[in-house]
């Protein structure tokens, strides 16, 4: 397993998510040996998992069973261990498209914070492209390399511990894209704008609030960077389920109870009540969802 | 690969064949480039023979008679004569004569060939109220009118969030209304990456297909399924990919899925094959725009029966030669079929992506065959219904674990000093999407009940109780 080509078998060493039901996961690393607790009873990594093809079914010892799933960036997403507010799929599918990220692009992004944005990043530009990362905070630094290492990504990546807005990148003259999630972006525009290629490229700024937003795109304009664009993009999760509306009781027709009777019928009965009822099939918008993560503020760096 | 000097002007000049695409201020046109071949955009003729050689992200000046001059970089921003202006409009009466030129006069100050920057500064001039608007407002009117009068041109190198873009805002029914911020879930949730092989069965003109494939960089492979009579690119074109992408693409009509499932198609017999061919194009085409590979067949006949007597000999010939290049055609078709279905057959992709017109439940069921376990699946529709529907069938059968159905919203801001507000008009919807991840279906274990004693009893009382719920969407 990696986290930028599929395999099908699960190795030792491997990270692998385990699908509990509906909306609970959990990562594991596969030890020789070792065992997982889980609400089901326990999984034995060298019976149950290695040598197991990613996808099956595993039974655990107390007759619950699981399904080991293959890891993604989008599965790590909602799995990773939080050492910072993390970016979630649904921004980071419109980073990755409107910065025009590909396998090759050089990205250079900062703060590199839980890696839940890095592994999407990689898992776009590997075989051929590099992300330079840059993370002020140096536990958080050290733990992302490391974690890169484990997920058989290091080769594609380099970490740095040290402050965007003072140091910049520690490249100059090589990104296609720049991402930043900062706190103060606009004091890492001139470095942003150093890091990219002669040609240009793609930014991407995220804030959550305006006030950093209308400064980092004054920032953009005095820096020459052309395209600003502000956008949010929320994602809503549908609650697909079958839901029973009772029809309403007029009492007796004259002549025509015979028709409504019919109706009734068609629509069906419900089984219990005796009082008529239509079911449905629908799907419910969530009670509460995410309604803010951030804005995303996207430019062009133009040539030269 | 850190090294500027690979950073080369060289690879980034337009040439002769490229595709590229315009831009004018929000407005994008895919074209592609060919010398005095003339080109509408925003009621405009032009002329792209002096792209040529240029570098991409240029942009150009159109004059009259649709020749484009390259802007220097410098001198894009105009300082825009306004001396002075008002605090409010309370003395702004709109009485229709604000503007003492007529519409004779700046259509002859056209006709003379004035610069579009001039044009503006004589509406200005000419206006009586210019000088009593606001700042913002001042602002607010050249830019309008720089957008009617100024036709700067850029030329742009194309990629799926342009293209995206561009489908979105001016054929959205060419790619059944799936919005940019769509796609880009679609390519994120399906895991697209280089190195993959990924099953696509789209109806967006090829736009899917193109963003999928510039996800996987030429490494890899993809095959696309197609309806009627061949696969519909023209998007996918448009991108421009080098040629050897195009060895990663494969196409399989989806008329013939049934036959390789149950292990019953024939790609070795060549008689047998064209045969099936030619029906299976007339079944499906009814539905299908006809492109270029599916009706070779159609044009050929035709050109032999006009013809008349004199030239006899040279006729059989060339009877001959095109039925030669007929057979090649169809023997290199043979064999392209072949390649597909050997890489379906393997029934071990990584990956499936639709979005089609088409009511996408039997789509799904029917594809997700081919998918290996716990690879992730996503199924574009612009109604929710049919996804419902989905939902439900695959809920029934198993085999796909983490089902979601989602839509997404998206808004513009204006981001200006004072003036920061969202953008007034809005996407209403760009269409809904089911999510999964498939895993190994064994038969026994699949069943709903099993799958409700696999659930915790403390977890399942939580739920309803949040939810209050009647139904066991766990």
């Amino acid at each position: 397993m990696s986290f930028v080509e599929y395999s099908e078998f699960i190795q030792e060493g491997d990270v692998v998510i385990i699908f509990l039901g509906h909306d609970s996961m959990m990562p594991i690393k596969v030890e020789a040996g070792a065992q997982t607790q889980t609400r089901y009873g326990a999984i034995r990594h060298s019976s149950d998992l290695i040598g197991r093809r990613f996808g099956s079914k595993v039974t655990c010892s107390k007759g619950g069973w699981v399904y080991v799933l293959h890891p993604t960036p989008e599965l790590w997403t909602v799995n990773l261990p939080h050492r910072t507010q993390i970016l979630y799929t649904t921004d980071i599918a419109n980073i990755t498209l409107m910065l025009d990220l590909k396998p090759g692009s050089i990205v250079c992004e900062s703060g590199t914070g839980s890696g839940s944005l890095s592994h999407a990043i990689l898992r776009t530009i590997a075989p051929s492209g590099h992300l330079y990362t840059v993370e002020f905070h140096a536990q958080r630094a050290e733990k992302a390399a490391q974690e890169f290492k484990e997920h058989k990504v290091a080769h594609l990546v380099t970490v740095r511990n040290q402050d965007v807005c003072k140091e910049g990148f520690g490249v100059v003259g090589v990104a296609d894209a720049v991402f930043l999630d900062i706190p103060s972006p606009w004091e890492a525009v001139t470095h942003a704008k150093k890091a990219f290629k002669r040609k240009g490229g793609r930014l991407c700024s995220f804030s959550p609030c305006i006030e950093q937003v209308q400064r980092t795109c004054e920032a953009l304009l005095e820096q020459g960077f052309e395209e600003i664009c502000t956008l949010e993009v929320l994602q809503r999760v549908h609650d697909v389920r079958s839901v029973t509306l009772p029809l309403p009781d007029f009492g007796p027709e004259d002549g025509g109870a015979e028709s409504a009777k019919m109706a009734s019928e068609e629509v069906s009965s419900a089984a219990n009540s005796g009082h008529p009822s239509v079911t449905c099939r629908t799907a419910t918008a969530p009670r509460e969802m995410a309604g803010h993560t951030g804005y995303l503020t996207f430019a062009t760096k133009p040539r030269g | 690969m850190a090294d500027p000097a690979v950073d080369s002007d060289e690879e980034s000049r337009i040439s002769e064949g490229d595709y590229v695409v315009l831009k004018r201020a929000d407005v994008y046109k895919s074209v592609q480039i060919e010398k005095r071949k003339k080109v509408i955009f925003e009621k405009q003729w032009l002329f792209m023979d002096n792209a040529i050689g240029e570098l991409y992200g240029s942009t150009f000046e159109v004059d009259g008679g649709g020749k484009l001059t390259l802007r220097k970089p410098n001198n894009t921003e105009d300082p825009t004569d306004t001396k002075g202006a008002g605090l409010d409009n309370r003395h702004i009466v709109d009485d229709g004569k604000s503007q003492k030129l007529t519409r004779d006069d700046i259509e002859s100050l056209k006709e003379q060939g004035l610069k579009g920057q001039e044009i503006i500064q004589q509406l200005i001039d000419n206006s009586t109220t210019f000088r009593d608007k606001t700042e913002f407002a001042q602002e607010k009117y050249i830019k309008k009118k720089k957008k009617k009068y100024e036709s700067k041109i850029t030329v742009l190198k194309p990629t799926s969030r342009i293209l995206a873009m561009m489908y979105h805002g001016r054929e959205p029914g060419k790619v059944c209304h799936l919005r940019y911020d769509t796609l880009a879930q679609m390519l994120t949730m399906g895991n697209i990456h280089a190195g993959s092989k990924i099953i696509v069965f789209e109806t967006c003109a090829g736009l899917v297909l193109g963003s999928v494939m510039e996800r996987m960089g030429g490494h890899g492979s993809v095959i696309q399924l197609y309806p009627g009579g061949g696969p519909v690119r023209a998007g996918m074109e448009s991108f421009g990919f080098p040629s050897h992408f195009h060895n990663t693409l494969h196409e399989f009509p989806l008329c013939k899925v049934n036959a390789l499932l149950s292990g019953t198609l024939n790609v070795d017999e060549k008689d047998m094959d064209s045969q099936s061919n030619g029906r299976s194009d007339e079944q499906c085409s009814s539905s299908q725009v006809s492109t270029g590979e599916g009706d070779e067949s159609s044009s050929e006949p035709q050109k032999m029966e006009v013809s008349a007597d004199p030239a006899e000999a040279k006729k059989k010939e060339d009877r001959e030669k095109s039925r030669e290049q007929k057979r090649v055609r169809m023997e290199e078709k043979r064999k392209r079929l072949a390649a597909a279905a050997a890489l379906l057959e393997g029934r071990n992709a990584d990956g499936l992506v639709i979005a089609s017109r088409f009511h996408p439940c039997p789509v799904l069921l029917g594809l997700l065959k081919f998918v290996a376990p716990s690879r992730p699946f996503v199924v574009y529709c612009q109604y929710r219904e049919p996804l419902i529907e989905c939902y439900t069938k695959l809920r029934e059968q198993g085999g796909a674990v983490s089902l979601r159905l989602t839509d997404s919203w998206l808004r513009h801001y204006q981001v200006l000093p004072n003036r920061t507000h969202p953008v007034l008009l809005m996407s209403g919807g760009g269409g809904y999407l089911l999510s999964g991840i498939t895993v190994s279906a064994d038969a026994a274990a699949t069943s709903g009940a099993q799958q409700k004693s696999g659930e915790p009893a403390a977890k399942r009382i939580k739920l309803d109780e949040i939810k209050s719920t009647s139904d066991s969407s766990a």
